[in-house]
């Protein structure tokens, strides 16, 4: 967990910068998809970010949120964030429109090891709003759908309208990749599955283990079953990779809050290897 | 040859010592006496010295007494240290100001202050490097932090006797300080010896009051500085200790700690290296100008692992847990290092009188 000096950064890291909301989309009831912009266009431009990585996202007088970046336009220097409104400052946020501005400090942490993955067949797993990390990743993926043997897309949700991204589906699919759902309860038009996410895992082919990446989002509790089924399906731990979630108020390991075990999730996550915090994960109050 | 850095400097060099700082543009901060503790705050001259006092610690208690003698730093460590003032407990990180239908976001990236601190310990340079590598050595900088501490003149202080808490030798920080400091003193009975540690230091004291050391002076000066030492009594071995507590997250003696612990935070906030903190949002009446204040704050704070509406370490078993092993097990992981330097400061001014040492001591089994 010790980290390079050369990554080293000149610019304070309590600078925020000046966004402007292009767009709004109501996903499912209170969560919206925000675009941002960078106001000042050379900030912009010299803005990079990995599918993976989050961004603090700063309402004056209300304070900070941390929120996983869900889509990214290099382009048109354009974020995508999923957002529920929540808290103080998710909730300040909802009452924003089109055209106003807001802060964004980022982006921060260690996103998805794509590269990693490369070549491979990369299993992509949701659960509930842990979408919206996992959505990065599935952007990123079909747009390169060559450099993996197989894309494999397993999401759940509470219930058929709790689903996110619903009208990116035929994309994702369109590009070739699997898409599994699954909901906690159905409705009458549901035709899908019902059940919880890992046992979606038991459901798709794996073919060769050792070259499957799994990449995973959602409730801990999720998680461990999820990563529990996926190495009983004998992929290496160290092939599964959990975009974790703590409390974080400084999001450049500075102020202690988001520590899980040894990890910083702001600085060390959130994506972090399963075999690295397995035996943390079932530890009550860490 | 040792000495041949050495000098002797007479107890009223102090004074020249301190005017010479003050000259150098610096803000003095040593040892004074306030509401009956011994605690860093600024100086105007040797006559704030606690001269003639000692502290008495034990686990919960800390009490000043005077001495027979007229020792100016015949005392070990208060509840203060470097962090009160390289990481200050509020700090102004950043400012949001609105301009019409738009913010102007600013980064506070400069402080004034240069400090100069004199009286400082082994253990609480170790505790300052401890915080060097959170603040400086990492991905991210702190800005504040690394002006002041760029900018801070270090006088350290070798200790002459140790507290019922010290366990310096346990953690190998003291208490004789090796470097890291841009002057040394150890006080003998009527002079101070003095060594530079820098050119910073060496230019200051070209300009001292000081005579040449004799054989006999320097061998009181070992006689006292190893007086320190055998006064320690405190042990705790670093050896595999973090694999000790790692293997033992269950360990009923968590809860058992807890029926004791208040989660009152003080050994956090007496903590030289505790660096946690949180960023709250100071506004103006009219809303359009925003503070962004970072304050100390603690693991011990039942808010503090919020998260989605719940507390993740909601009872106090799991807050002293995680306390004890990140200062002791998981700091290794992050930083390189224990994040604890034996200072003995949580065991003093924990007002139950928990002693790390001993908690350590029952999770690995071997209880006295």
């Amino acid at each position: 967990m010790v980290v390079e000096l050369s990554a080293v950064k000149s610019v304070s890291p309590w600078q925020t910068h000046s966004v402007r909301i292009v767009s709004v989309k109501a996903e499912i009831p209170g969560v919206m998809t925000y675009r941002l912009k960078f106001v000042d266009q050379a900030v912009g431009n010299s803005f990079t970010v990995e599918p993976g990585q989050f961004n603090m996202l700063y309402l004056p007088g209300y304070g900070e949120s941390a929120i996983s970046v869900s889509g990214y336009d290099p382009e048109n220097n354009e974020l995508l964030h999923t957002v529920r409104a929540a808290g103080n400052v998710t909730r300040a946020l909802s009452r924003l429109v089109v055209g106003d501005e807001l802060g964004l400090r980022g982006p921060f942490g260690q996103g998805w090891p794509m590269e990693t993955a490369r070549d491979g067949h990369l299993v992509l797993i949701a659960g509930g709003l842990g979408f919206a990390p996992i959505c990065s990743a599935i952007e990123t993926a079909v747009q390169q759908s060559s450099r993996y043997r197989r894309i494999s897309i397993l999401a759940g949700a509470r219930s058929p309208d709790q689903l996110l991204y619903g009208q990116q589906y035929n994309l994702w699919k369109a590009a070739g990749a699997e898409l599994r759902l699954t909901v906690d309860r159905a409705t009458s038009q549901w035709s899908g599955n019902v059940g919880v996410v890992p046992l979606l895992v038991n459901r798709i082919e794996i073919s060769d283990p050792a070259t499957t990446t799994v990449m995973m989002c959602g409730p801990e509790m999720m998680m461990w079953y999820t990563a529990k089924a996926a190495t009983e399906r004998n992929i290496p731990a160290e092939n599964i990779w959990l975009s974790m979630e703590r409390n974080m108020n400084c999001a450049i390991g500075h102020c202690g809050h988001c520590q899980f075990g040894p990890a910083f999730i702001c600085k060390d996550g959130p994506v972090l290897r399963y075999d690295k915090i397995a035996s943390y994960l079932k530890i009550k109050g860490l | 040859m040792e000495s041949e850095n050495k000098y002797l400097l007479p107890k009223q060099g102090l004074q020249d010592l301190i005017l010479a700082l003050k000259t150098a543009g610096y803000l003095v901060i040593g040892p004074k006496i306030d509401q009956e503790a011994i605690v860093y705050d600024e100086i105007e001259s040797i006559e704030d010295l606690p001269r003639g006092w000692t502290d008495l610690q034990a686990p919960g208690q800390y009490r000043l007494k005077k001495r027979d003698d007229d020792a100016y730093f015949g005392y070990v460590v208060g509840p203060r240290s470097l962090k009160q003032y390289l990481y200050p407990p509020r700090q102004l990180v950043a400012t949001a100001t609105r301009d019409g239908q738009r913010w102007e976001f600013e980064a506070i990236e400069n402080v004034d202050e240069k400090y100069a601190f004199i009286g400082v310990r082994a253990c609480e340079i170790a505790a300052m490097r401890v915080q060097d590598r959170v603040f400086l050595e990492g991905a991210y900088v702190d800005p504040l932090y690394a002006k002041r501490r760029e900018s801070a003149l270090i006088v350290a202080v070798n200790c002459t006797m140790a507290a019922s808490t010290c366990f310096c030798t346990s953690m190998g920080t003291g208490p004789r300080c090796n470097n890291g400091f841009d002057l040394a003193l150890t006080e003998l009975a009527d002079a101070f010896v003095i060594e530079a540690g820098s050119e910073k230091g060496e230019k200051i004291l070209r300009d001292l009051p000081s005579s040449p050391v004799t054989t006999a002076d320097l061998d009181q000066e070992q006689k006292l500085q190893q007086q320190a030492v055998d006064q320690i009594s405190k042990t705790m071995n670093p050896v595999n200790l973090r694999e000790d507590l790692l293997a033992n997250l269950d360990h009923d003696r968590w809860a058992e700690t807890a029926q004791r612990c208040l989660s009152c935070a003080n050994c956090t906030m007496v903590c030289p290296t505790c660096f946690c903190t949180t960023v709250e949002e100071v506004s103006d009446l009219t809303g359009d100008n925003i503070e962004r204040q970072r304050n100390w704050d603690s693991c011990f704070d039942i808010d503090f692992s919020y998260q989605n509406g719940a507390i993740v370490r909601d009872d106090v078993r799991s807050r002293y847990r995680q306390w004890l092993t990140h200062k002791l097990a998981t700091w290794h992981d992050q930083f390189d290092q224990s994040g604890c330097v034996g200072c003995g400061r949580c065991i003093t001014w924990c007002p139950v009188g928990i002693d790390l040492t001993e908690e350590v001591a029952a999770i690995r089994g071997n209880r006295e």
